[in-house]
């Protein structure tokens, strides 16, 4: 993250910007906006200096409504504009704001690619599991089965899970939110801001209009004790009404001790391998387990803008500064008089 | 023989052919270099398959390379041969139909075995069966005298026979009286770490010189003067290097970094291969993990203020259409080289055609209009390099660069410009926050301000969505719709301001006009100029920039009868003028991956001038 201080202390209306929002009265985008909005204030970077750019969806109509650098621009490509700009411009803090259709269908590819890199980018996905802007069919991580528009007799398709794509195209930085739980929300996201390199914030954001309740199965807050697990570095795996509750292996396979089993997995997010996160992030309710919240993984790793300065410097130490001059007169030349 | 018995020539072309591993391309490289040492004009023209190694001695495994010096000037690299090097049967039976009668084959006889001429489809030996009677043939064992000549650097056969292209460029060196010494320079500054291979081409290169002075096989040699060429300094030159150069130095000119997003694609790569090796000029090169990334990061690169620049071919320029649609609504300063090639779909990659035009023009959904310019030779790509980027920045739009195979991979002489000579480019950033309006344009040019990323007071937002005039807030207004549409059409056409008029080579006014754009112009002015030479009235004028059109080009066409539009595509141009000026222009078409021949549009020139006395009487 830039270290740039600013003048004047900002506040939350600072990154307000004059456009109206224009989300379903009800939508989880609005949350994840406020926390935005609460974090930028603090995060001490100048307001000029910040960037967000989006794809296209629902979740990518952000940028209109934040009072910073913003770029709307095409369905899947944030992603690319984002490298191109943090390339050029490394002193500059960028958001990505992305969907699970922008992020990890049309997009998919440069999602990979963005983070394999690692170049200090933010990359927030709002994963609603279901297309909202194009009116209900169902997305990458729609589940088998799924009843929409384009799939009445249900979705065919085995859904991708983002965390496990991030994870294997080696990101330096992932974590899950989930929107309603704004506190969760807040410090997962001022954690992103802070890690340098590719991030990786998966947002469980409900859809009210198109795929409503999508995430109660382990969000809803009679049950999120038993169904998740809030996850902090070196603490172990505790979770439950009581926090009576952790994980141990059997085999390979993580299954549900007792807290004071002396088995019980810590949680380690600067395992420099991505075995301990990829077992985080098969966890589900699905295998009878709870969902791993929280970051996942928070490794340090040379940065790609890093890299390419380097490269830059040590051409100029090598051949000089460089003269356009003397390169178009380069290699075998003649005169005539 | 006595040097003096050397007769001389305006003008030789000599193709080397063989297997695509047989290192045909270097060998006419190093003619290219020499000759340009020399102090010839010259063009050249290689080709090569697509295939990295196909399998050898076949006829799609053949490679060749064309050269044409000369000590005149010269726009082609000719049409026909005088001298055919022919490394194996297939590389012959490939290029025999180009070489006119009379014309020298030079052939390697070592490789005319049974099998290879099997591999050939040949049922009997050429060589032997006198169906070459109407060439000077000159059959040579080149590989076994090759190898014999470096028997005393104890290397097997095979790795001797690596060697044979520069044997047989000694025997060329000799016939045409081309000194050694810029080739054996080459050797050491390549291969200087290691010693043997130095040896062995150095060798080869003197044995196949000296065979063909001591041998009675060749009963004449050959000089060709140096060219009488402008002052100034001179280097050889390919279309992507100057390409590669002018935008580095549109950089300089610019005093902004460039940043160069590309996917590797036929026959654009080289672009890239250049320019990544300039990082101490602050060049950034990015290779990304597809075409739209490539685009994709350009924009981002623009929207930060670097000077953002993309290259392709047709089929990646296809995948960049929507986000080229994108630079054109959010007004970022943005230039696509398109190196087009033989298409539809994958087509011949390593061809050469000029068939994206319309691509360039129109390939976009909704009113998207571009900038489009196109080099017309090798070394014009640098000039028209930095006019593409003068053109981006000071009207805020993406500009499309049309080069093509033939101008990427050919080579000319280059004469360097002097820095003072080059044109400036004016970079502005918006920097003051009082009164801004990201939409906001500059009554001259329209173009909206470029306000980037790190300037206080300038947050603003830009994106696809429909943008209302002046603020640049998203609005779906009908009317403002309009308005924005009709105000970004008048601000490409109003580029017409700030670029040069369209020249006419021959008489002014009267009765044909030749018209052409991009490459074609060594072919069109040749044919015009030979023509013109033998007293006939044909006249000839050169695109360079295509969207918009030099001002004057409506009332150029108006003062002629008629006018000829030859294009390496089905009439694109031909489309385009018809629609503009209401000018119907004879076709002259030509899709076969090559470049027009001299001798095609001077046939279509005379047949059109007949039709039009024909119609005259």
């Amino acid at each position: 993250m830039p270290t740039d201080t600013v003048d004047a202390p900002l506040t939350r209306k600072d990154f307000v910007s004059d456009q109206d929002v224009r989300w379903c009265p009800g939508c989880g985008d609005y949350a994840i906006l406020a926390q935005m909005q609460r974090l930028l204030p603090n995060l001490g970077v100048p307001r000029e200096n910040i960037v967000f750019i989006s794809g296209i969806g629902c979740s990518s109509r952000f940028p209109y409504y934040v009072d910073t650098f913003g770029f709307h621009s095409i369905h899947g490509r944030a992603m690319t504009l984002a490298s191109g700009l943090k390339i050029t411009r490394p002193e500059l803090l960028v958001f990505v704001i992305t969907g699970d259709g922008d992020g990890l269908s049309i997009g998919g590819n440069h999602l990979i690619h963005a983070l394999r890199r690692n170049m200090d980018l933010n990359i927030i996905l709002f994963n609603n599991r279901i297309y909202g802007l194009t009116k209900g069919q169902y997305s990458p991580t729609s589940e088998v089965g799924k009843r929409t528009v384009s799939s009445p007799a249900g979705s065919l398709e085995v859904p991708v899970s983002p965390a496990r794509i991030a994870l294997a195209a080696e990101a330096s930085f992932v974590a899950r939110t989930v929107a309603t739980d704004t506190r969760h929300l807040s410090t997962t996201l001022e954690r992103a801001a802070h890690h340098r390199g590719g991030c990786f914030v998966e947002v469980y954001q409900n859809c009210n209009v198109y795929n409503d309740g999508a995430f109660d199965y382990f969000a809803e807050r009679s049950i999120r004790a038993e169904q998740t697990i809030n996850l902090e570095h070196g603490k172990p795996l505790t979770f439950g009404k009581n926090g009576d509750k952790a994980i141990k292996l059997d085999g390979l396979q993580p299954v549900i001790c007792a807290d004071d089993d002396p088995g019980r997995l810590v949680h380690d997010e600067r395992a420099p391998s991505n075995v301990w996160p990829y077992l985080l992030a098969h966890m589900s309710p699905t295998f009878g387990l709870p969902l791993p919240l929280g970051v996942l993984r928070a490794v340090d790793k040379p940065t790609y803008e890093d890299g390419m300065s380097e490269q830059v410097d040590a051409a100029r130490e090598h051949s000089g500064a460089g003269d356009v001059a003397a390169l178009l007169r380069a290699g075998d030349t003649w005169t005539v008089e | 023989m006595n040097p003096t018995a050397r007769s001389e020539l305006d003008r030789v072309t000599v193709r080397f052919a063989g297997d695509s591993g047989d290192g045909l391309q270097v060998v006419g490289s190093q003619l290219t270099n020499t000759s340009a040492l020399f102090g010839n004009d010259l063009a050249t023209l290689p080709d090569y398959p697509a295939e990295i190694r196909a399998p050898a001695g076949t006829l799609p495994g053949v490679s060749a390379f064309q050269i044409s010096f000369a000590s005149e000037d010269i726009h082609t690299p000719g049409d026909a041969p005088d001298v055919l090097v022919a490394l194996n049967p297939a590389a012959l039976k490939a290029h025999l139909d180009d070489i006119p009668d009379g014309g020298t084959l030079i052939v390697n006889e070592d490789a005319f075995t049974s099998q290879n001429l099997a591999k050939a489809d040949y049922e009997s030996n050429p060589l032997t069966d006198k169906s070459l009677a109407h060439y000077r043939l000159i059959p040579l064992p080149i590989t076994s005298q090759n190898q014999a000549a470096l028997a005393h650097l104890d290397m097997s056969p095979r790795q001797a026979g690596r060697s044979k292209n520069f044997y047989a460029l000694g025997i060329v060196y000799w016939l045409y009286d081309r000194p050694l010494e810029p080739t054996l320079r080459w050797f050491e500054a390549k291969w200087g770490s290691r010693p043997q291979i130095v040896a062995a081409n150095s060798a080869a290169l003197k044995a196949g010189y000296a065979f063909a002075d001591t041998t009675e096989l060749f009963t004449s040699a050959y000089r060709v003067p140096a060219a009488n060429l402008p002052a100034g300094t001179y280097r050889n030159i390919t279309g992507n290097e100057a390409t590669a150069l002018g935008f580095v130095t549109a950089s300089h000119l610019a005093d902004r970094p460039l940043f160069y997003a590309s996917y590797p694609i036929t026959p654009a790569s080289t672009v890239l291969h250049e320019l990544s090796r300039h990082r101490n000029l602050g060049v950034v090169t990015f290779q990304a993990e597809d075409e739209i990334a490539a685009i994709g990061a350009a924009i981002g690169a623009s929207f930060g203020g670097s000077l953002a620049l993309t290259g392709t071919s047709g089929p990646g320029l296809a995948l960049k259409s929507e986000a080229l649609g994108l630079a054109v609504v959010v007004e970022l300063p943005l230039v696509v080289i398109d190196v087009q090639r033989a298409g539809p779909s994958t087509g011949m990659p390593t061809k050469t055609e000029q068939a994206d035009l319309l691509q360039a023009m129109f390939g976009r959904n909704g009113e998207a209009p571009v900038a489009v310019v196109a080099p017309a030779t090798p070394s014009d790509c640098f000039a028209m390099a930095v006019e593409a980027f003068r053109i981006a920045v000071t009207y805020m739009t993406p500009v499309l660069y049309l080069s093509d195979g033939y101008l990427a991979n050919g080579s000319e002489p280059w004469r360097i410009p002097p820095m003072d000579d080059l044109p400036s480019i004016t970079v502005r950033f918006r920097t003051d926050p009082e009164g801004f309006q990201p939409y906001q344009r500059d009554p001259d040019t329209l173009a909206r301000p470029w306000a980037i990323p790190g300037t206080a007071g300038l947050e603003h937002r830009v994106g696809g969505l429909a943008k209302e005039d002046v603020t640049g807030n998203v609005s779906y207004d009908p009317d403002n719709n309009e308005r924005m549409v009709k105000l970004r059409m008048r601000k490409i056409a109003g580029i017409a301001d700030s670029i040069p008029s369209v020249e006419v080579a021959g008489p002014q006014r009267g009765g044909l006009l030749v018209l052409g754009w991009g490459s074609t112009y060594g072919a069109i002015t040749t044919a015009c100029e030979k023509l013109r030479g033998e007293g006939v009235a044909v006249s000839s004028a050169h695109l360079r920039y295509l969207n918009p059109f030099p001002r004057n080009l409506g009332e150029v066409l108006a003062r002629f009868e008629r006018v000829l539009i030859p294009e390496l595509n089905l009439g694109q141009l031909r489309m385009l003028i018809a629609d503009k000026f209401g000018v119907a222009g004879r076709r002259l078409s030509k899709v076969q991956g090559k470049p027009f021949l001299v001798r095609e549009i001077r046939a279509a020139i005379v047949e059109e001038l007949a039709r039009m006395e024909a119609h005259a009487n």
